[in-house]
C-alpha cells in the first residue's frame, strides 16, 4: 500500500501491465523522454526501453492510426493524446474506423486500444486543454469511455481498460492529478468498466458525477445542512453507463442532481435524466437537476471559474431539488 | 549502344516462373474482371446495397503485388477492395454474399462492399475513408517488426498498404509516410494511380503529378515507379523492392500506373474524361496482354514483340476456353449462392459484435414496438 497521487497511480498502473504483458506498448507526444506533458509516464522509457515506450511527432491522427493498426495485429497500445482538444485531429480515426472494426468484421477484427486523454478544467489553460467532451465518445457505438475521479479508482479502471478487448477512452481529470493523495494497493487490481460507485449513502436526493466535479460535489455536501441525507454517486465510467445504479438510488431518493463541467446541452447529464425519466417516472417528486458548463466555448482562465460548476452551484441545485 | 539484332536479353524474372503460376494469373485476373461485371449487373438491378467501386482494370496492380509477398504479409486497402479481396483468396462466394448483405458473406453483412474483411488471408479490411488505412499501415508494419523484433516470434514481414491516387492529398497519409519513416515500419504504400480522384484528375488535385518520386523522397522512403498494366512487369519490378524491404524493415512507396475502366462508383456521369481516353487505356488490357503471351497468337504483332519466355504459349485455346467458362460458372454460383443466402435477423444481430460484452444501455428492439417494456404500459 502507498500513498499515491492520481499520476503516480496511472504510472504505477502502466508500469505493471506492461511488466505482465510484453503486448503492452505506449506511444505519444513526449511520453518518452520528457515522460509525457503532466510527467505521467515518467520512467517508463528508461524501463522498458525505446521499443516499447515510443516518442512520435504532433501527429494525432498518425498516432491513433498506428494505434489502431497496431491492435488489429494482437499488440496492446496506449497512445497518449496530450489534452482533449487534440482528439480533433484524431477523430476521424477513432470514431471512423477503431470504434468500428468489430461489428464491421463481424467480430474477426478487434481493437483492444487504450487511449489515455488528460481531461477538463481547472488548471487555467486556454480552451482545448480545458475541455470535457466525453458525450461526444459516449454517442460513438463501439467505445468504452471511463473517466475516474480518485488514485485508487485510476489504476483499477486503467488495468481494466488496457484489458479490454474494445477501445477505451480513458480520460484523466488534469485537475486533480496531484490534488491529493489516497491509499493505492501495489499488487495489481481491476475496477470493471461499467459500475459506478456510491461514494455516500443517503436517502433524501442523488447526486451524480465524474471526473473532478466529484470533488466539488463532496465539497458541497460538506455544506448541506445535515438533516439532507445526499447519495453521491461517482459515475466512473461514462459509457456503458451504469443504469441499474442510477435508477435503484433515485427511486430510493426521489431527487436527482447530475453536476459535470461539459456543456449543458446534449451531454451525458443529459442522457441521465432521460434514464431516470424512462426507468424512475412514478418515484420523482422533483425535476431532475442539472450543474453544467454553459454552452459555449471554454473560457479562458478569468472566467474559468464562473463556467465550471463548483460547491456552491452544486449545493444551490441540491438545495432547490430538495425543496422542490 | 545498340544491342545486336538477335541479342537474347536476361530473362524477365516472371519468366523464370512456371507456367501454372503465370496462368493462376491471368485465371485470378479474369475472375476479378467477371466478378465486377456481374457485380454491376446485380448493383443496377438494386440486389446489392450501400455503394459499389469496381475495379476493372486494375486487375493487375493487386494480383501482381499480392503474388510478390507472402500470404502471412498484411494487406489493407481503401475501399475498390473487391479484387484484393479475390486476389488474397477470399471465395468468390463469401466477397458476393457479403455485398449482398447477407450472413454468409466475409462479415456476415455487416460490413458491405468497401469493408471486405479476410483475417485468415491477413486482409484487413476495405476503408471507406480516403487515406485513414495508411495511418493503420504503420502500425500493422510496427506490430509486425515488434513481433519479429521484440517478442522473438515469426520471421519478417511487410506490410502492403494500398491507396488510390487521391489519398496522396490526405493529411493522414503524409504524417503515416513521416511514422514509417521514423520508426522504420516495413509498410509499402501502393498508390494504385489510376489518373482521377473521383472525378478530378490527378494534375488537378496533385502536386507533383508527373513525379511523386518527390514525395517519397520527402520522407526518405525508397520509391519506384511501375507500369500497372502488365502483371509480369508488376511482379518483376515490384518483388526484388518487397523482399529488399523486407530484409531492411523499410518502408516504401510504390507509384503502380493504372486505368479504371469504369466511373468512380456506380453512379459516376464521367465528364472529366473522353470515350477515346478510356479506349486507349484498353488497348493496353492487363488481361488481354498476358492472355495473348500464354496462348502465343503468333497473328499478334504485341506477342511477337517480346522475347519469348518458357511459359509463352503454354496455354491452348481450348484451356483457355475453359478457363473462361469455369470463371463464368463460379461467379455465377456466388451470385446464386448470394441470393439464396440468409438475410441477418435483426432481433439476433443489430447489437451483436458492437462490443465484446452485450452492453446494458440499450434501446429494445421488438419488444419496443409492442410497447412491452415500456414501464408507462
Amino acid at each position: 500500500m502507498a500513498n499515491l497521487t492520481l499520476v503516480q497511480a496511472i504510472n504505477l498502473a502502466l508500469a505493471q501491465e506492461m511488466e505482465l504483458d510484453d503486448r503492452v506498448i505506449l506511444l505519444g507526444e513526449d511520453v518518452g523522454k520528457n515522460g509525457g506533458v503532466f510527467r505521467v509516464t515518467e520512467g517508463l522509457q528508461a524501463r522498458f526501453g525505446e521499443s516499447r515506450v515510443i516518442d512520435s511527432p504532433l501527429a494525432e491522427s498518425g498516432i491513433i492510426g498506428t494505434a489502431i493498426g497496431m491492435a488489429m495485429a494482437g499488440l496492446r497500445p496506449i497512445p497518449e493524446i496530450q489534452f482533449e482538444g487534440f482528439l480533433g485531429p484524431a477523430y476521424d480515426q477513432i470514431t471512423n474506423h477503431a470504434a468500428r472494426y468489430r461489428t464491421r468484421s463481424r467480430g474477426s477484427v478487434t481493437i483492444p486500444l487504450t487511449i489515455r486523454v488528460p481531461v477538463g478544467g481547472g488548471i487555467h489553460a486556454p480552451e482545448l486543454h480545458s475541455d470535457s467532451p466525453e458525450a461526444i465518445y459516449a454517442h460513438t457505438p463501439g467505445l468504452k469511455v471511463v473517466m475516474p475521479s480518485s488514485p485508487y479508482d485510476a489504476k483499477g479502471l486503467l488495468i481494466s481498460a488496457i484489458r479490454d478487448p474494445d477501445p477505451v477512452i480513458y480520460f484523466e481529470p488534469k485537475r486533480i492529478y496531484r490534488a491529493f493523495r489516497e491509499e493505492v494497493p501495489e499488487d495489481e487490481y481491476t475496477i470493471p468498466i461499467g459500475e459506478a460507485k456510491v461514494v455516500e449513502e443517503g436517502t433524501d436526493l442523488t447526486l451524480i458525477s465524474w471526473g473532478a466535479t466529484v470533488l466539488q460535489c463532496v465539497e458541497a455536501m460538506d455544506k448541506l445542512p445535515d438533516d439532507l441525507s445526499v447519495e453521491l454517486i461517482d459515475l466512473r465510467t461514462i459509457y456503458p453507463i451504469d443504469i441499474d445504479r442510477i435508477t435503484e438510488s433515485v427511486k430510493k431518493t426521489g431527487r436527482c442532481v447530475v453536476a459535470c463541467e461539459a456543456p449543458k446541452t446534449a451531454s451525458m447529464a443529459a442522457e441521465i435524466a432521460t434514464i431516470i425519466q424512462e426507468h424512475c417516472f412514478l418515484h420523482l417528486r422533483a425535476p431532475v437537476q442539472r450543474v453544467c458548463g454553459f454552452d459555449t466555448v471554454m473560457p479562458y482562465y478569468k472566467l474559468e471559474l464562473d463556467y465550471l460548476p463548483d460547491a456552491s452551484k452544486i449545493g444551490e441545485a441540491v438545495m432547490q431539488c430538495a425543496t422542490y | 549502344m545498340t544491342p545486336a539484332p538477335n541479342a537474347k536479353a536476361a530473362p524477365r524474372l516472371s519468366d523464370t516462373l512456371p507456367a501454372s503460376t503465370v496462368t493462376k494469373w491471368l485465371r485470378d485476373m479474369m475472375l476479378i474482371r467477371e466478378f465486377e461485371l456481374r457485380t454491376m449487373a446485380a448493383y443496377q438491378q438494386a440486389k446489392i446495397g450501400g455503394f459499389c467501386h469496381v475495379y476493372i482494370g486494375q486487375e493487375a496492380t493487386a494480383v501482381g503485388t499480392i503474388a510478390a509477398v507472402n500470404h502471412d504479409d498484411p494487406v489493407i486497402t481503401a475501399y475498390r477492395d473487391h479484387g484484393h479481396a479475390l486476389a488474397r483468396g477470399m471465395s468468390s462466394r463469401a466477397c458476393m454474399a457479403e455485398m449482398y448483405g447477407k450472413t454468409t458473406g466475409c462479415a456476415k453483412g455487416k460490413g458491405g462492399s468497401m469493408h471486405m474483411f479476410d483475417k485468415p488471408n491477413h486482409l484487413y479490411g476495405g476503408h471507406g475513408i480516403v487515406g485513414a488505412q495508411t495511418g493503420l499501415g504503420v502500425g500493422l508494419a510496427f506490430a509486425s517488426r515488434y513481433e519479429w523484433e521484440v517478442l522473438n516470434k515469426g520471421s519478417k514481414k511487410v506490410c502492403l498498404c494500398y491507396l488510390g491516387d487521391g489519398a496522396l492529398n490526405q493529411g493522414v497519409f503524409h504524417e503515416s509516410l513521416n511514422l514509417a519513416g521514423l520508426y522504420d515500419a516495413p509498410v509499402i504504400y501502393i498508390v494504385e494511380n489510376n489518373g482521377y480522384s473521383m472525378g478530378t484528375s490527378i494534375e488537378r488535385g496533385t502536386t507533383m503529378a508527373h513525379d511523386l518520386s518527390v514525395k517519397a523522397a520527402a520522407y526518405g522512403i525508397d520509391f519506384i515507379e511501375i507500369d500497372g498494366m502488365d502483371v509480369c512487369t508488376i511482379y518483376d519490378r515490384f518483388k526484388p523492392f518487397a523482399d529488399d524491404l523486407r530484409e531492411r524493415q523499410r518502408p516504401g512507396f510504390v507509384d503502380l500506373k493504372t486505368y479504371r475502366y469504369q466511373g468512380h462508383s456506380m453512379s459516376d456521369p464521367q465528364k472529366y474524361r473522353t470515350k477515346e481516353e478510356v479506349a486507349d487505356w484498353q488497348q493496353r488490357d492487363s488481361i488481354d496482354r498476358l492472355a495473348h503471351l500464354l496462348l502465343h497468337r503468333s497473328d499478334e504483332p504485341r506477342a511477337a514483340a517480346i522475347a519469348p519466355s518458357p511459359w509463352h504459349g503454354s496455354l491452348s485455346e481450348d484451356a483457355y476456353k475453359q478457363m473462361q467458362k469455369e470463371i463464368r460458372e463460379e461467379v455465377r454460383d456466388a451470385i446464386d449462392f448470394a441470393e439464396k443466402s440468409d438475410s441477418p435477423d435483426p432481433a439476433a444481430e443489430l447489437y451483436t459484435d458492437v462490443y465484446a460484452n452485450p452492453q446494458p444501455n440499450l434501446s429494445p428492439l421488438r419488444e419496443y414496438h409492442h410497447g412491452a417494456k415500456n414501464p408507462l404500459l
